[in-house]
């Protein structure tokens, strides 16, 4: 029960996905023009990152090392499919308006990387806890940047007008340019508080995923590299 | 409006107003990842064109022939995401074998692809925008065009920044991003063209 506690507080805290990880930046910058958006795409990557996590790890024993990765990419799109449907029954508004960023949960760093660094060594339960901490961290670094996108770029929060502010919002903020704008900011902010923490002997993990230098970090890519090497053996 | 002037059209808007990176956020990895210098950019870009231009041409080949057919409309993510993978290790096979030259150039980038969410992207919006399969290569070349624009810019101003006196917070990925951000405003210009 402790180890699982310790997933989850290491998934939002220690290594939140968003701000100290850096994963999954092309839903970060995509869908945070508002922060109900940010909460929807949180949530069902949540949703397929639990249920992969724990159907990869009760599978770790019976998928052969070599096919490892079309086999995660399998299951995770399976899952995705599955959330694209209740999100397409259940909530339409949500679903037209994160539109094609649904299905590409795919291709989502954060969904491959634990499955590849966490889920495929360990026993189911914690592997759910892992799935549960990282995505509500990863919803909750949504959130915030969409809270703030919103407010800068439509003066409300949550669709709620805020007077004083509405009469000074940038549009810009609610489109393209502000993504990379507020995200650039978190990013400088991060890398103040990296070294703060540094000084004070305590590092942070590195950024693992595309800011972190290449592509060549990424765990999916990784998995593409592996995937050449039996082909060379071959 | 004739159909050819339809795929002018679509051409130019899917490789510059609706830029692939710039205002819609995918293949942001290599974008942010491989762009240190021109050279290398452009490698990537072509390895991008080459990729996408035949996903493009080989999802929307498979949708049209075996899902829509069958009623299997629901699997495109899964068939695409698979059939990206496979082909580009067929690409990345067969330019070993009877391209060597090309193979040296593009090599290194192939495998960065597969995950690439530009590549699915592509495949999904041919889908979801009712293209046939002309139109779907046309989009394809399009988006990845885009692509070879944005990160080819992009690493011309890295190669200039690098020597520049950047506050120390924002050294690293902050001033590129508030570089793309730059990017992406100047290509806002472009909304009204079409």
């Amino acid at each position: 029960m402790n180890k699982s506690f310790e997933r989850l507080i290491n998934g939002i805290w220690k290594e939140n996905p968003t701000f100290v990880l850096m994963l999954g930046m092309c839903p970060t910058l995509a869908v945070t023009t508002s922060a109900i958006n940010g909460v929807g795409m949180g949530l069902s990557t949540t949703v397929v990152l639990v249920l992969s996590n724990m159907m990869i790890s009760a599978l770790r024993n019976i998928i052969p090392d070599r096919v490892r990765m079309p086999a995660y990419i399998v299951v995770v799109a399976s899952f995705v499919t599955i959330v694209q449907f209740l999100m397409q029954g259940y909530v339409p508004a949500l679903y037209s308006s994160l539109g094609i960023y649904i299905p590409l949960i795919v291709v989502n760093c954060i969904i491959l990387g634990r499955a590849e660094s966490y889920a495929s060594k360990n026993p189911i339960i914690p592997s759910m806890f892992d799935g549960i901490g990282m995505g509500l961290g990863f919803t909750i670094g949504l959130t915030f940047i969409g809270i703030i996108r919103e407010i800068l770029g439509n003066g409300s929060i949550f669709n709620v007008t805020i007077e004083p502010l509405n009469d000074f919002h940038i549009t810009l903020f609610g489109m393209a340019p502000g993504a990379f704008f507020v995200l650039a900011c978190l990013v400088a902010v991060m890398n103040v508080v990296r070294k703060k923490m540094e000084e004070k002997g305590k590092p942070l993990p590195a950024a693992s995923g595309c800011l972190g230098g290449d592509c060549a970090s990424c765990p999916s890519s990784m998995g593409c590299s592996s995937d050449n090497k039996t082909d060379n053996n071959q | 409006m004739s159909y050819f002037t339809g795929l002018i059209l679509l051409l130019v808007s899917s490789a510059i107003v609706n830029n692939v990176v710039l205002s819609q956020f995918l293949g942001l990895c290599p974008f942010l990842g491989v762009s240190k210098r021109v050279e290398t950019a452009a490698g990537m870009g072509g390895a991008v064109i080459f990729v996408i231009t035949i996903a493009s041409f080989v999802t929307s080949l498979i949708y049209k022939f075996v899902l829509a057919p069958t009623g299997f409309e629901y699997m495109q993510t899964i068939v695409f995401i698979l059939v990206i993978a496979a082909l580009v290790q067929f690409v990345e096979m067969f330019l070993k074998k009877s391209v060597p030259s090309l193979y040296k150039s593009l090599g290194v980038y192939l495998p960065l692809i597969t995950t690439n969410c530009a590549v699915l992207g592509t495949a999904i919006n041919n889908v979801s925008y009712g293209y046939d399969i002309l139109e779907s290569v046309i989009n394809g070349v399009g988006v990845s065009v885009g692509f070879t624009i944005a990160i080819i810019i992009m690493a011309g101003i890295r190669e200039k920044i690098e020597y520049n006196d950047i506050p120390s917070a924002f050294k690293g990925s902050a001033i590129v991003l508030v570089t793309a951000g730059l990017m992406a405003m100047a290509f806002l210009g472009f909304s009204g063209v079409i």
